[in-house]
Protein backbone atom coordinates (compact mmCIF):
# COMPACT_ATOMS: atom_id res chain seq x y z
CA UNK A 1 0.00 0.00 0.00
CA UNK A 2 1.35 3.37 -0.37
CA UNK A 3 1.75 5.67 2.42
CA UNK A 4 -0.96 8.02 3.64
CA UNK A 5 -1.14 11.52 1.39
CA UNK A 6 -0.13 14.72 3.31
CA UNK A 7 -2.39 17.47 3.63
CA UNK A 8 -1.39 20.25 1.29
CA UNK A 9 -1.46 22.98 4.40
CA UNK A 10 0.30 20.86 6.92
CA UNK A 11 2.32 17.55 7.26
CA UNK A 12 -0.82 15.90 9.27
CA UNK A 13 -2.36 12.63 7.04
CA UNK A 14 -5.04 14.09 5.18
CA UNK A 15 -8.16 12.59 4.94
CA UNK A 16 -10.49 15.11 3.17
CA UNK A 17 -9.95 14.12 -0.76
CA UNK A 18 -11.85 17.08 -2.42
CA UNK A 19 -11.84 16.92 -6.44
CA UNK A 20 -13.44 19.59 -8.44
CA UNK A 21 -14.01 19.66 -12.46
CA UNK A 22 -13.61 23.26 -13.82
CA UNK A 23 -13.15 23.50 -17.74
CA UNK A 24 -12.26 19.89 -17.95
CA UNK A 25 -9.23 20.65 -15.78
CA UNK A 26 -9.26 18.29 -12.95
CA UNK A 27 -8.35 20.26 -9.57
CA UNK A 28 -7.43 17.81 -6.17
CA UNK A 29 -6.83 19.53 -2.93
CA UNK A 30 -5.95 16.61 0.12
CA UNK A 31 -6.58 17.62 3.45
CA UNK A 32 -6.02 17.02 6.80
CA UNK A 33 -9.41 17.15 9.26
CA UNK A 34 -8.32 20.34 10.81
CA UNK A 35 -7.18 22.29 8.24
CA UNK A 36 -10.22 20.97 6.51
CA UNK A 37 -12.36 23.07 8.95
CA UNK A 38 -10.60 25.61 8.88
CA UNK A 39 -10.82 26.21 4.86
CA UNK A 40 -14.47 25.58 5.49
CA UNK A 41 -13.99 22.86 3.34
CA UNK A 42 -16.84 20.62 5.12
CA UNK A 43 -19.36 23.10 4.68
CA UNK A 44 -20.98 23.10 0.78
CA UNK A 45 -22.45 26.25 0.75
CA UNK A 46 -19.96 28.41 1.66
CA UNK A 47 -16.99 26.57 -0.50
CA UNK A 48 -15.25 27.03 -3.22
CA UNK A 49 -11.97 25.59 -4.43
CA UNK A 50 -10.83 28.56 -6.56
CA UNK A 51 -10.80 30.34 -3.56
CA UNK A 52 -8.43 27.87 -1.93
CA UNK A 53 -6.31 27.71 -4.76
CA UNK A 54 -5.79 30.89 -4.73
CA UNK A 55 -4.82 30.84 -1.05
CA UNK A 56 -2.58 28.25 -1.82
CA UNK A 57 -1.10 29.84 -4.82
CA UNK A 58 0.09 32.43 -2.67
CA UNK A 59 1.54 31.29 -0.09
CA UNK A 60 5.24 30.77 -1.81
CA UNK A 61 6.45 34.58 -0.77
CA UNK A 62 7.06 35.99 -4.35
CA UNK A 63 9.73 38.45 -4.88
CA UNK A 64 7.23 41.04 -4.96
CA UNK A 65 7.16 41.59 -1.15
CA UNK A 66 8.97 44.85 -1.68
CA UNK A 67 7.24 45.95 -4.43
CA UNK A 68 4.84 48.86 -4.19
CA UNK A 69 2.42 49.88 -7.05
CA UNK A 70 3.54 53.01 -8.68
CA UNK A 71 0.70 54.41 -9.01
CA UNK A 72 -1.07 54.10 -5.74
CA UNK A 73 1.45 52.90 -3.35
CA UNK A 74 -0.61 49.59 -2.69
CA UNK A 75 1.78 46.34 -2.10
CA UNK A 76 1.21 42.74 -2.17
CA UNK A 77 0.86 42.28 1.84
CA UNK A 78 -2.05 44.36 1.30
CA UNK A 79 -3.32 42.33 -1.42
CA UNK A 80 -3.50 39.63 1.22
CA UNK A 81 -5.15 41.42 4.14
CA UNK A 82 -7.92 42.28 1.84
CA UNK A 83 -8.06 39.86 -1.22
CA UNK A 84 -8.32 43.49 -3.44
CA UNK A 85 -5.90 45.36 -5.60
CA UNK A 86 -5.63 49.23 -4.97
CA UNK A 87 -5.63 50.80 -8.32
CA UNK A 88 -6.09 49.53 -12.19
CA UNK A 89 -2.57 49.75 -12.61
CA UNK A 90 -1.84 47.40 -10.15
CA UNK A 91 -2.49 44.47 -12.61
CA UNK A 92 0.05 45.47 -14.06
CA UNK A 93 2.68 45.91 -10.86
CA UNK A 94 1.51 42.68 -9.58
CA UNK A 95 1.00 40.67 -12.78
CA UNK A 96 3.52 38.08 -11.69
CA UNK A 97 1.83 37.22 -8.51
CA UNK A 98 -1.82 37.56 -10.82
CA UNK A 99 -1.45 35.28 -13.92
CA UNK A 100 -0.90 32.00 -11.50
CA UNK A 101 -4.08 32.80 -9.71
CA UNK A 102 -6.33 33.46 -12.50
CA UNK A 103 -5.44 29.73 -14.07
CA UNK A 104 -7.56 28.30 -11.16
CA UNK A 105 -10.09 31.39 -11.02
CA UNK A 106 -11.63 31.60 -14.15
CA UNK A 107 -12.60 30.05 -17.52
CA UNK A 108 -9.68 31.15 -19.46
CA UNK A 109 -6.78 33.63 -18.32
CA UNK A 110 -7.81 36.45 -21.87
CA UNK A 111 -10.63 38.66 -21.56
CA UNK A 112 -12.81 37.89 -24.84
CA UNK A 113 -16.26 39.86 -23.89
CA UNK A 114 -17.35 42.78 -24.59
CA UNK A 115 -15.25 45.46 -25.32
CA UNK A 116 -16.02 49.89 -24.53
CA UNK A 117 -15.78 50.81 -28.26
CA UNK A 118 -16.30 54.48 -27.71
CA UNK A 119 -14.73 54.80 -24.85
CA UNK A 120 -11.47 53.39 -26.52
CA UNK A 121 -12.01 55.52 -29.73
CA UNK A 122 -12.39 58.61 -27.64
CA UNK A 123 -8.96 57.82 -26.10
CA UNK A 124 -7.25 57.03 -29.10
CA UNK A 125 -7.96 60.08 -30.48
CA UNK A 126 -7.35 61.67 -27.46
CA UNK A 127 -3.81 60.23 -27.40
CA UNK A 128 -3.42 61.04 -30.67
CA UNK A 129 -3.82 64.89 -29.90
CA UNK A 130 -1.75 64.85 -26.93
CA UNK A 131 0.90 63.90 -29.20
CA UNK A 132 -0.05 66.11 -32.07
CA UNK A 133 -0.29 69.65 -29.64
CA UNK A 134 3.05 68.17 -27.96
CA UNK A 135 5.45 67.78 -31.39
CA UNK A 136 3.65 71.46 -32.54
CA UNK A 137 5.11 73.09 -29.53
CA UNK A 138 8.14 71.55 -30.40
CA UNK A 139 7.95 72.63 -33.54
CA UNK A 140 7.49 76.00 -32.74
CA UNK A 141 10.36 76.54 -30.36
CA UNK A 142 12.44 75.09 -32.61
CA UNK A 143 11.41 77.80 -35.13
CA UNK A 144 10.49 74.55 -37.61
CA UNK A 145 7.89 76.43 -39.08
CA UNK A 146 6.65 74.38 -42.06
CA UNK A 147 6.01 71.23 -39.83
CA UNK A 148 4.24 72.80 -37.52
CA UNK A 149 2.07 74.15 -40.09
CA UNK A 150 1.69 70.27 -41.19
CA UNK A 151 0.88 69.40 -37.39
CA UNK A 152 -1.50 72.04 -36.85
CA UNK A 153 -3.30 70.91 -39.94
CA UNK A 154 -3.44 67.52 -38.74
CA UNK A 155 -4.90 68.32 -35.22
CA UNK A 156 -7.68 70.33 -37.31
CA UNK A 157 -8.06 67.11 -39.16
CA UNK A 158 -8.49 64.49 -36.04
CA UNK A 159 -10.45 67.47 -33.95
CA UNK A 160 -12.86 68.10 -36.98
CA UNK A 161 -13.26 64.12 -37.33
CA UNK A 162 -13.92 63.81 -33.84
CA UNK A 163 -16.70 66.17 -33.81
CA UNK A 164 -18.32 64.62 -37.27
CA UNK A 165 -18.46 60.88 -35.36
CA UNK A 166 -20.19 62.43 -33.13
CA UNK A 167 -22.56 64.47 -35.08
CA UNK A 168 -23.37 60.71 -36.57
CA UNK A 169 -23.85 59.44 -33.59
CA UNK A 170 -26.48 61.68 -32.13
CA UNK B 1 -38.98 61.07 -5.95
CA UNK B 2 -37.88 60.48 -2.44
CA UNK B 3 -36.81 57.36 -0.32
CA UNK B 4 -40.21 57.08 1.39
CA UNK B 5 -42.24 56.84 -2.11
CA UNK B 6 -39.60 54.56 -3.40
CA UNK B 7 -40.34 52.21 -0.44
CA UNK B 8 -44.28 52.87 -0.16
CA UNK B 9 -44.93 52.08 -3.78
CA UNK B 10 -44.49 48.73 -5.26
CA UNK B 11 -41.38 46.88 -6.47
CA UNK B 12 -40.26 44.60 -9.15
CA UNK B 13 -40.32 41.91 -6.88
CA UNK B 14 -43.42 42.04 -4.85
CA UNK B 15 -45.80 42.77 -7.20
CA UNK B 16 -45.49 40.74 -10.63
CA UNK B 17 -45.46 37.21 -9.59
CA UNK B 18 -47.57 34.40 -12.15
CA UNK B 19 -47.26 31.26 -12.21
CA UNK B 20 -44.26 31.78 -14.96
CA UNK B 21 -42.38 32.57 -11.54
CA UNK B 22 -43.00 29.22 -10.55
CA UNK B 23 -39.70 28.03 -9.15
CA UNK B 24 -37.34 31.16 -10.66
CA UNK B 25 -38.92 34.23 -8.61
CA UNK B 26 -36.24 36.43 -10.17
CA UNK B 27 -33.08 37.10 -12.12
CA UNK B 28 -30.53 39.59 -11.60
CA UNK B 29 -27.16 40.54 -13.19
CA UNK B 30 -24.63 42.92 -12.68
CA UNK B 31 -21.84 44.31 -14.01
CA UNK B 32 -18.81 45.25 -12.11
CA UNK B 33 -16.99 48.87 -13.57
CA UNK B 34 -14.65 51.07 -12.29
CA UNK B 35 -13.00 54.47 -13.94
CA UNK B 36 -9.53 54.56 -15.50
CA UNK B 37 -6.87 55.80 -13.59
CA UNK B 38 -8.65 55.86 -10.23
CA UNK B 39 -8.44 54.04 -7.34
CA UNK B 40 -10.58 51.74 -6.54
CA UNK B 41 -12.90 52.28 -3.68
CA UNK B 42 -11.48 49.93 -0.55
CA UNK B 43 -8.25 51.75 -1.30
CA UNK B 44 -9.00 55.33 -2.50
CA UNK B 45 -8.95 58.50 0.39
CA UNK B 46 -12.12 60.20 1.16
CA UNK B 47 -11.53 63.21 -1.10
CA UNK B 48 -11.23 60.70 -3.52
CA UNK B 49 -14.33 58.81 -3.50
CA UNK B 50 -16.66 61.85 -2.79
CA UNK B 51 -14.75 62.96 -6.30
CA UNK B 52 -15.88 59.57 -7.78
CA UNK B 53 -19.55 59.31 -6.06
CA UNK B 54 -20.41 62.72 -7.69
CA UNK B 55 -18.51 62.37 -10.77
CA UNK B 56 -20.80 58.64 -11.01
CA UNK B 57 -23.77 60.45 -9.87
CA UNK B 58 -24.06 63.07 -12.46
CA UNK B 59 -23.26 60.64 -15.31
CA UNK B 60 -25.29 58.14 -14.42
CA UNK B 61 -28.52 60.44 -13.68
CA UNK B 62 -28.18 61.34 -17.35
CA UNK B 63 -29.13 58.16 -18.76
CA UNK B 64 -32.56 57.39 -19.75
CA UNK B 65 -33.83 54.69 -17.48
CA UNK B 66 -31.87 56.38 -14.41
CA UNK B 67 -33.37 60.02 -15.43
CA UNK B 68 -36.08 60.04 -13.52
CA UNK B 69 -35.09 57.34 -10.60
CA UNK B 70 -33.93 58.42 -6.85
CA UNK B 71 -29.93 59.09 -6.35
CA UNK B 72 -28.87 58.74 -2.57
CA UNK B 73 -26.03 58.82 -0.49
CA UNK B 74 -25.58 55.90 1.97
CA UNK B 75 -25.00 58.67 4.63
CA UNK B 76 -28.37 60.39 4.51
CA UNK B 77 -30.22 57.10 4.58
CA UNK B 78 -31.49 55.85 8.20
CA UNK B 79 -30.31 52.66 9.18
CA UNK B 80 -33.99 51.50 8.88
CA UNK B 81 -34.01 52.46 5.15
CA UNK B 82 -30.85 50.81 4.12
CA UNK B 83 -32.29 47.90 6.03
CA UNK B 84 -35.28 48.24 3.72
CA UNK B 85 -32.75 48.44 0.22
CA UNK B 86 -31.00 45.23 0.89
CA UNK B 87 -34.25 43.84 1.82
CA UNK B 88 -35.45 44.57 -1.94
CA UNK B 89 -31.95 43.56 -3.32
CA UNK B 90 -31.57 47.16 -4.39
CA UNK B 91 -28.40 47.58 -1.97
CA UNK B 92 -25.44 45.23 -1.01
CA UNK B 93 -25.12 44.69 2.97
CA UNK B 94 -21.53 45.82 2.15
CA UNK B 95 -22.67 49.40 0.36
CA UNK B 96 -25.38 49.52 3.60
CA UNK B 97 -22.05 49.32 5.91
CA UNK B 98 -20.01 52.11 4.30
CA UNK B 99 -19.98 55.42 6.07
CA UNK B 100 -18.57 57.96 3.42
CA UNK B 101 -18.56 58.81 -0.31
CA UNK B 102 -21.02 55.77 -1.54
CA UNK B 103 -24.17 55.99 -2.69
CA UNK B 104 -26.64 54.52 -5.02
CA UNK B 105 -29.19 55.32 -7.82
CA UNK B 106 -32.54 53.21 -8.59
CA UNK B 107 -35.27 53.68 -11.13
CA UNK B 108 -38.55 54.19 -10.48
CA UNK B 109 -39.82 50.65 -11.32
CA UNK B 110 -37.05 49.09 -9.38
CA UNK B 111 -35.43 47.19 -11.77
CA UNK B 112 -32.29 49.27 -12.50
CA UNK B 113 -30.13 50.20 -9.22
CA UNK B 114 -26.13 50.93 -9.98
CA UNK B 115 -24.26 51.32 -7.02
CA UNK B 116 -21.52 53.69 -6.41
CA UNK B 117 -17.91 53.22 -4.40
CA UNK B 118 -19.21 49.86 -2.75
CA UNK B 119 -16.27 47.48 -4.11
CA UNK B 120 -15.75 48.87 -7.29
CA UNK B 121 -16.65 52.47 -8.48
CA UNK B 122 -20.13 50.95 -10.15
CA UNK B 123 -22.20 47.71 -9.79
CA UNK B 124 -24.69 48.57 -12.42
CA UNK B 125 -28.09 45.81 -11.53
CA UNK B 126 -31.08 45.08 -13.31
CA UNK B 127 -33.44 42.83 -11.37
CA UNK B 128 -35.98 40.75 -13.42
CA UNK B 129 -39.43 38.97 -11.57
CA UNK B 130 -39.34 35.13 -13.01
CA UNK B 131 -36.59 33.64 -15.63
CA UNK B 132 -35.06 36.60 -17.71
CA UNK B 133 -31.68 36.04 -18.25
CA UNK B 134 -31.35 37.50 -21.45
CA UNK B 135 -33.72 39.84 -21.28
CA UNK B 136 -32.50 41.23 -18.28
CA UNK B 137 -28.58 40.99 -19.94
CA UNK B 138 -29.65 42.92 -23.05
CA UNK B 139 -30.85 45.69 -20.85
CA UNK B 140 -27.62 46.41 -18.93
CA UNK B 141 -25.58 45.65 -21.53
CA UNK B 142 -27.85 48.30 -23.22
CA UNK B 143 -27.23 50.65 -19.78
CA UNK B 144 -23.43 50.02 -19.84
CA UNK B 145 -22.92 50.91 -23.44
CA UNK B 146 -25.03 54.35 -22.77
CA UNK B 147 -22.96 54.75 -19.91
CA UNK B 148 -19.42 54.13 -21.68
CA UNK B 149 -20.23 57.01 -23.62
CA UNK B 150 -19.99 59.59 -20.47
CA UNK B 151 -17.25 57.47 -18.17
CA UNK B 152 -14.02 55.82 -19.06
CA UNK B 153 -14.18 53.04 -17.57
CA UNK B 154 -10.50 50.90 -16.76
CA UNK B 155 -10.35 48.10 -19.15
CA UNK B 156 -7.45 45.96 -20.02
CA UNK B 157 -7.23 44.67 -23.96
CA UNK B 158 -6.20 41.44 -22.54
CA UNK B 159 -7.46 41.07 -19.41
CA UNK B 160 -10.85 42.97 -19.80
CA UNK B 161 -12.94 45.29 -17.46
CA UNK B 162 -10.39 45.68 -14.54
CA UNK B 163 -12.18 45.33 -11.34
CA UNK B 164 -10.92 45.78 -7.60
CA UNK B 165 -11.27 42.04 -6.70
CA UNK B 166 -9.64 39.36 -9.70
CA UNK B 167 -12.66 37.10 -8.97
CA UNK B 168 -14.55 39.82 -11.16
CA UNK B 169 -12.28 40.37 -13.70
CA UNK B 170 -12.60 40.40 -17.63
CA UNK B 171 -16.35 41.13 -17.93
CA UNK B 172 -17.65 41.85 -14.58
CA UNK B 173 -20.46 40.11 -14.52
CA UNK B 174 -22.39 38.21 -12.74
CA UNK B 175 -25.71 36.58 -13.19
CA UNK B 176 -27.72 34.98 -10.93
CA UNK B 177 -31.36 33.65 -10.45
CA UNK B 178 -33.21 33.24 -6.98
CA UNK B 179 -35.00 30.02 -7.16
CA UNK B 180 -37.60 28.22 -4.82
CA UNK B 181 -36.49 24.59 -4.44
CA UNK B 182 -38.68 23.21 -1.39
CA UNK B 183 -39.07 19.82 -2.99
CA UNK B 184 -35.15 19.03 -3.53
CA UNK B 185 -34.87 20.19 0.04
CA UNK B 186 -37.49 18.43 1.41
CA UNK B 187 -35.92 15.28 0.21
CA UNK B 188 -32.89 15.83 1.07
CA UNK B 189 -31.07 16.56 -2.44
CA UNK B 190 -30.01 19.78 -2.06
CA UNK B 191 -26.37 18.80 -1.44
CA UNK B 192 -26.09 16.79 -4.60
CA UNK B 193 -27.26 19.95 -6.33
CA UNK B 194 -24.71 21.97 -5.16
CA UNK B 195 -21.99 19.87 -5.61
CA UNK B 196 -23.00 19.31 -9.12
CA UNK B 197 -23.27 23.00 -9.55
CA UNK B 198 -20.22 23.82 -8.37
CA UNK B 199 -18.56 21.32 -10.68
CA UNK B 200 -20.18 23.42 -13.32
CA UNK B 201 -18.69 26.31 -12.02
CA UNK B 202 -21.54 28.32 -10.83
CA UNK B 203 -22.26 29.15 -7.01
CA UNK B 204 -25.26 28.42 -4.61
CA UNK B 205 -25.72 30.84 -2.16
CA UNK B 206 -28.68 31.43 0.04
CA UNK B 207 -31.24 34.54 -0.42
CA UNK B 208 -29.25 37.17 0.39
CA UNK B 209 -25.84 36.05 -1.31
CA UNK B 210 -22.63 35.58 0.27
CA UNK B 211 -22.58 33.77 3.33
CA UNK B 212 -26.71 34.36 4.15
CA UNK B 213 -28.80 30.79 5.10
CA UNK B 214 -31.28 29.20 2.71
CA UNK B 215 -34.62 29.69 4.95
CA UNK B 216 -37.64 29.00 2.68
CA UNK B 217 -35.88 26.47 0.33
CA UNK B 218 -34.60 29.91 -1.76
CA UNK B 219 -31.45 29.67 -3.38
CA UNK B 220 -29.74 32.34 -5.09
CA UNK B 221 -27.28 30.78 -8.30
CA UNK B 222 -24.72 32.45 -9.74
CA UNK B 223 -21.63 32.07 -12.25
CA UNK B 224 -18.09 32.45 -10.78
CA UNK B 225 -16.10 32.78 -13.09
CA UNK B 226 -16.15 36.19 -15.61
CA UNK B 227 -13.07 35.73 -17.59
CA UNK B 228 -12.41 34.15 -20.66
CA UNK B 229 -15.99 33.33 -21.47
CA UNK B 230 -18.32 36.32 -23.48
CA UNK B 231 -21.52 37.74 -21.72
CA UNK B 232 -23.47 35.62 -24.15
CA UNK B 233 -21.98 32.66 -23.32
CA UNK B 234 -21.96 33.18 -19.79
CA UNK B 235 -25.50 33.65 -19.96
CA UNK B 236 -25.94 30.54 -22.20
CA UNK B 237 -24.37 28.35 -20.10
CA UNK B 238 -26.19 29.48 -16.56
CA UNK B 239 -29.60 29.27 -18.32
CA UNK B 240 -28.99 25.62 -19.02
CA UNK B 241 -28.07 25.21 -15.18
CA UNK B 242 -31.34 26.93 -13.96
CA UNK B 243 -33.23 24.78 -16.67
CA UNK B 244 -32.12 21.78 -15.90
CA UNK B 245 -32.53 22.42 -11.79
CA UNK B 246 -36.03 23.33 -12.31
CA UNK B 247 -36.55 20.48 -13.78
CA UNK B 248 -34.59 18.30 -10.92
CA UNK B 249 -37.29 20.21 -8.98
CA UNK B 250 -40.16 19.58 -10.72
CA UNK B 251 -38.98 15.39 -10.44
CA UNK B 252 -38.86 15.88 -6.58
CA UNK B 253 -42.46 17.78 -6.64
CA UNK B 254 -43.83 14.33 -8.37
CA UNK B 255 -41.75 11.74 -6.80
CA UNK B 256 -43.05 13.71 -2.97
CA UNK B 257 -46.34 13.29 -4.78
CA UNK B 258 -46.55 9.95 -5.49
CA UNK B 259 -44.56 7.82 -2.56
CA UNK B 260 -44.97 10.98 0.47
CA UNK B 261 -47.97 12.89 0.25
CA UNK B 262 -49.16 11.76 3.19
CA UNK B 263 -45.95 13.30 4.74
CA UNK B 264 -46.05 16.30 2.45
CA UNK B 265 -49.64 17.30 2.88
CA UNK B 266 -49.10 16.95 6.60
CA UNK B 267 -46.63 19.42 6.33
CA UNK B 268 -48.40 21.80 3.86
CA UNK B 269 -51.46 21.46 6.54
CA UNK B 270 -49.54 22.18 9.60
CA UNK B 271 -47.70 25.40 7.59
CA UNK B 272 -51.62 26.44 6.83
CA UNK B 273 -52.49 25.98 10.69
CA UNK B 274 -49.19 28.11 12.04
CA UNK B 275 -49.71 30.80 9.87
CA UNK B 276 -52.98 31.30 11.07
CA UNK B 277 -52.91 30.79 14.81
CA UNK B 278 -49.23 31.46 16.04
CA UNK B 279 -48.15 33.89 17.96
CA UNK B 280 -44.54 34.31 17.80
CA UNK B 281 -42.73 33.78 14.38
CA UNK B 282 -39.43 34.46 13.60
CA UNK B 283 -38.17 35.36 9.94
CA UNK B 284 -36.90 32.22 9.26
CA UNK B 285 -39.70 30.27 10.01
CA UNK B 286 -42.07 32.55 8.89
CA UNK B 287 -40.16 32.26 5.27
CA UNK B 288 -40.42 28.61 5.87
CA UNK B 289 -43.69 28.01 6.30
CA UNK B 290 -44.46 30.59 3.54
CA UNK B 291 -42.57 28.61 1.24
CA UNK B 292 -44.35 25.17 2.40
CA UNK B 293 -47.83 27.53 0.81
CA UNK B 294 -46.08 28.67 -1.83
CA UNK B 295 -45.64 24.81 -2.66
CA UNK B 296 -48.82 24.30 -2.01
CA UNK B 297 -49.84 26.80 -4.59
CA UNK B 298 -47.54 25.38 -6.96
CA UNK B 299 -49.68 21.94 -6.63
CA UNK B 300 -53.12 23.17 -6.93
CA UNK B 301 -53.83 23.04 -3.29
CA UNK B 302 -54.37 26.74 -3.00
CA UNK B 303 -55.87 29.79 -6.34
CA UNK B 304 -53.28 30.60 -8.07
CA UNK B 305 -54.34 34.40 -6.48
CA UNK B 306 -52.46 33.12 -3.26
CA UNK B 307 -49.36 33.33 -5.14
CA UNK B 308 -48.50 37.24 -5.23
CA UNK B 309 -49.83 37.19 -1.42
CA UNK B 310 -46.65 35.25 -0.27
CA UNK B 311 -44.31 36.59 -2.59
CA UNK B 312 -44.98 40.18 -1.14
CA UNK B 313 -44.93 38.52 2.37
CA UNK B 314 -41.76 36.95 1.44
CA UNK B 315 -40.81 40.64 1.60
CA UNK B 316 -42.51 42.50 3.85
CA UNK B 317 -42.29 39.64 6.78
CA UNK B 318 -38.38 40.42 6.68
CA UNK B 319 -37.20 42.72 9.57
CA UNK B 320 -36.44 45.81 8.15
CA UNK B 321 -39.78 45.85 5.79
CA UNK B 322 -42.17 44.80 9.13
CA UNK B 323 -40.35 48.02 11.07
CA UNK B 324 -40.60 50.21 8.18
CA UNK B 325 -44.64 49.24 8.17
CA UNK B 326 -44.96 50.30 11.98
CA UNK B 327 -42.62 53.50 11.50
CA UNK B 328 -40.65 52.34 14.27
CA UNK B 329 -37.97 50.34 15.47
CA UNK B 330 -38.90 47.06 17.52
CA UNK B 331 -36.59 44.66 19.04
CA UNK B 332 -36.51 40.79 18.03
CA UNK B 333 -39.39 39.53 20.27
CA UNK B 334 -41.45 42.08 19.17
CA UNK B 335 -40.88 42.06 15.76
CA UNK B 336 -42.18 38.40 16.14
CA UNK B 337 -45.40 39.14 17.59
CA UNK B 338 -45.93 41.95 15.01
CA UNK B 339 -44.78 39.24 12.03
CA UNK B 340 -47.22 36.77 13.57
CA UNK B 341 -50.11 39.18 14.08
CA UNK B 342 -49.60 40.13 10.36
CA UNK B 343 -49.46 36.96 9.01
CA UNK B 344 -52.87 35.73 11.17
CA UNK B 345 -54.44 38.80 9.63
CA UNK B 346 -53.67 37.81 6.12
CA UNK B 347 -54.09 34.90 5.89
CA UNK B 348 -57.68 34.67 7.04
CA UNK B 349 -57.86 35.53 3.52
CA UNK B 350 -56.58 32.16 2.31
CA UNK B 351 -59.04 29.73 2.18
CA UNK B 352 -58.09 26.18 3.45
CA UNK B 353 -55.69 24.00 0.90
CA UNK B 354 -57.46 21.34 -1.10
CA UNK B 355 -55.91 17.86 -0.18
CA UNK B 356 -58.38 15.96 -3.15
CA UNK B 357 -56.38 17.22 -5.98
CA UNK B 358 -55.53 14.52 -8.43
CA UNK B 359 -52.36 13.57 -7.28
CA UNK B 360 -51.40 11.99 -11.46
CA UNK B 361 -52.33 15.37 -12.41
CA UNK B 362 -48.51 17.32 -13.42
CA UNK B 363 -49.57 20.79 -13.87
Amino acid sequence: MTSPLKCDFCENPATVHLTQIVNNKVHKVDLCEACAQKKGVTDPSGFSLADLLLKASLNPEKSLSGTRCPKCSFTQADFKKSGRFGCPSCYDTFKEMLDPMLDGMHKGTTHVGKVPKVALTRKSLYDRLTKLENELSEAVKSERYEEAARFRDEINQVKQSAGVNKEVKS
Amino acid sequence: MTISTLLDSKSELTDSSSNKTAIVLMTRVRLARNIAGQSFPGWARPAQRDAILEKCQKAVTSISPLKRGLSLSVNELSELEKLNLVERHLISRELSGSTQGSGVIISRDQTFSVMVNEEDHLRIQVLRSGFHLRKAWNQIDELDSALEEELDFAFSPTLGYLTACPTNLGTGLRASAMMHLPALVISNQMEKVVRAVNQLGMVVRGLFGEGSDASGSIFQISNQMTLGETEEDIIKRLSSVLQSIVEHELNAREKLMESESGKLFDKLGRAYGILQNSHLLTSGEAMNLLSLIRLGVDLKMYPESCRSIIDRLFIETQPGHLQYAHKSAYDAQQRDFIRAARLRTEFLQVPKPDFTINTSDKN
